[in-house]
C-alpha cells in the first residue's frame, strides 16, 4: 500500500523522497511552476509552487512528500500570490510579447494566461540588457530573462559544459555566459545541449525560425499550461 | 405606466501612442456596432469630431504614453470617464514603442531627423506647436488610475465586445481563457 498526501481535498501517491510537486505532477495534478523541471533539482526561485501545507506556505518544489499532510494549492489566496508573483516577473524584464518569437510557446507568458493575469500591475523597470547575437546559430535575449536556471543546470549537470551562471546580486541578478568574454559565441554552445532546448521564456533562441508556427497551433494556442501537468514543454527537437 | 426610456450610456475612446490597431480591431465587432449604437453614444473618439471629452460612463484608451499631449488627453479622459480602460498592450505595458525606453531620446531624434542617410542637414523639429516626446514610453496607470485591463496586441474584437457587453448589463468584466492574450 503506498503512501499518500491530499492535494486539495485529493489523495496523491508518492514514493519516498519525492517532492509534493512532483507527486502531484504525476498524479495529473497541477500546481503553477516555472524553475521547476521534472529532470532537475529543485532551484526554488520562482516560488510559483507555493501551497499551504498544515496551514502554512512553503514551496512545493523543495518541500518532500509525507504520509497524510494536507496541501493546498488551488486557492483564491495561493493564485493572487502567484498571480502577484507573476505580475513581478512581467515588470522586472521587457516582455513585449507582440514581437516576441517565443509568444505562444512560452511557460511564463500561458503560466499568467492560467492566473488570470490581465496586467503586469506594477511600474516596469525597463531593463537594458544587450542581445548577444554572437553565437552562429543562437541568440541570447538577456531582458526576457525570469532567472529560473534551468539552463545553468541544463549545461552543468547534464551537457557538462558550464555555458551559462547567474552572476550580480539582488536586482542585477543577472544571466551571464561563463566566457572571458562574455560571448556565446566563446563557449563550447551548441544546438544538441539540453541548455538550448530547456529555456521556458524567450531568452535562448535558435536564430532563423522565429514565427514558424501559425498562430494558432502553437504550444499554448492549442493546450493551456494545467495541461502540460506531466511535464513542463517536452524538449523541442529541431 | 411606460418603463422610463433606457439612457443610452456615454462612450469616449482615444489613440495615444497607439497604432489605431486597437480602434480597427474594436470595429472588427462588425454588425454589432449597430447594436452597439442602440445602447451607446458616442463622445470625443477618433470615430466623431468631438475635441474634447464630457461627462462619459466609459473611456477607452489605446497605447501608451509617448508625448506630453498624451498626458494631457490621457487627464481629461480620467476626468470625464467614470470607468477607464486601458485597452492593448501599449496602454498596459508601453508595448512595442516602449522598446525605445533603453535608447536616449536625443539620439533617437538625432538619428531620425539629423544623421540618418537622405537628410541633408537636417533640424530636430522645435515649434512649441509640436508636443515635447517624453524621455521614456509609459503604460497609462503609471500616470492616472485604470480600472479595467483589455489585454492584447490588439484585443480581439470579440474580447472588447465581451468587455463592453458586461459592462452595458452592469456586469464585472470577465474575461475567459480562450480570450485572453499578450500577442
Amino acid at each position: 500500500m503506498s503512501k499518500t498526501f491530499t492535494l486539495d481535498g485529493k489523495e496523491i501517491p508518492f514514493e519516498d523522497g519525492q517532492t509534493v510537486i512532483q507527486a502531484a505532477l504525476d498524479a495529473g495534478a497541477y500546481i503553477p511552476h516555472l524553475c521547476h523541471h521534472p529532470e532537475f533539482p529543485p532551484s526554488g526561485s520562482c516560488k510559483l509552487c507555493t501551497v499551504k501545507i498544515d496551514g502554512r506556505q512553503t514551496a512545493s518544489c523543495t518541500r518532500r512528500a509525507e504520509a497524510g499532510m494536507t496541501v493546498e494549492s488551488d486557492t483564491q489566496e495561493l493564485n493572487d500570490e502567484r498571480r502577484s508573483l507573476t505580475q513581478m516577473l512581467f515588470v522586472e524584464g521587457n516582455h513585449f510579447c507582440p514581437s516576441c518569437e517565443k509568444s505562444g510557446d512560452c511557460q511564463l507568458q500561458a503560466t499568467a494566461y492560467q492566473l488570470h493575469m490581465l496586467t503586469p500591475h506594477y511600474d516596469h523597470f525597463f531593463p537594458n540588457r544587450p542581445v548577444d547575437a554572437s553565437h552562429p546559430d543562437y541568440l541570447l535575449e538577456f531582458n526576457r530573462c525570469i532567472l529560473c536556471s534551468l539552463c545553468v543546470r541544463a549545461s552543468r549537470d547534464v551537457d557538462g559544459k558550464n555555458v551559462f551562471a547567474l552572476g550580480g546580486r539582488g536586482i542585477g541578478t543577472h544571466l551571464t555566459v561563463n566566457a572571458a568574454s562574455h560571448r556565446l559565441a566563446d563557449t563550447d554552445f551548441s544546438a544538441d545541449d539540453m541548455a538550448a532546448k530547456v529555456c521556458p521564456v524567450g531568452v535562448i533562441l535558435k536564430k532563423r525560425v522565429g514565427f514558424a508556427v501559425p498562430i494558432g497551433q502553437r504550444t499554448f494556442d492549442k493546450k493551456p499550461a494545467a495541461d502540460y501537468v506531466d511535464s513542463r514543454l517536452p524538449a523541442k527537437e529541431d | 405606466m411606460n418603463a422610463p426610456e433606457k439612457k443610452k450610456l456615454k462612450v469616449a475612446t482615444t489613440s495615444l501612442a497607439g497604432c489605431f490597431g486597437c480602434h480597427m480591431s474594436f470595429l472588427d465587432i462588425d454588425e454589432r456596432l449597430f447594436d452597439l449604437v442602440e445602447l451607446v453614444e458616442f463622445d470625443r473618439s477618433p470615430l466623431t469630431d468631438i475635441k474634447h471629452a464630457g461627462k462619459c460612463d466609459i473611456g477607452l484608451i489605446e497605447g501608451g504614453l509617448c508625448n506630453a499631449e498624451n498626458v494631457h488627453v490621457l487627464r481629461e479622459f480620467r476626468q470625464q470617464c467614470d470607468i477607464l480602460i486601458a485597452v492593448g498592450a501599449c496602454a498596459i505595458n508601453g508595448g512595442l514603442p516602449a522598446q525605445r525606453n533603453p535608447l536616449s531620446l536625443p539620439m533617437i531624434l538625432e538619428e531620425v531627423y539629423h544623421t540618418s542617410p537622405g537628410l541633408h542637414n537636417g533640424l530636430i523639429p522645435n515649434d512649441p506647436e509640436l508636443p515635447l516626446p517624453l524621455d521614456k514610453v509609459h503604460p497609462i496607470h503609471e500616470v492616472v488610475k485604470v480600472d479595467y485591463f483589455m489585454p492584447g496586441c490588439p484585443p480581439s474584437g470579440d474580447t472588447i465586445w465581451k468587455v463592453l457587453t458586461d459592462l452595458l448589463a452592469g456586469k464585472e468584466p470577465n474575461l475567459p481563457h480562450e480570450l485572453l492574450h499578450y500577442d
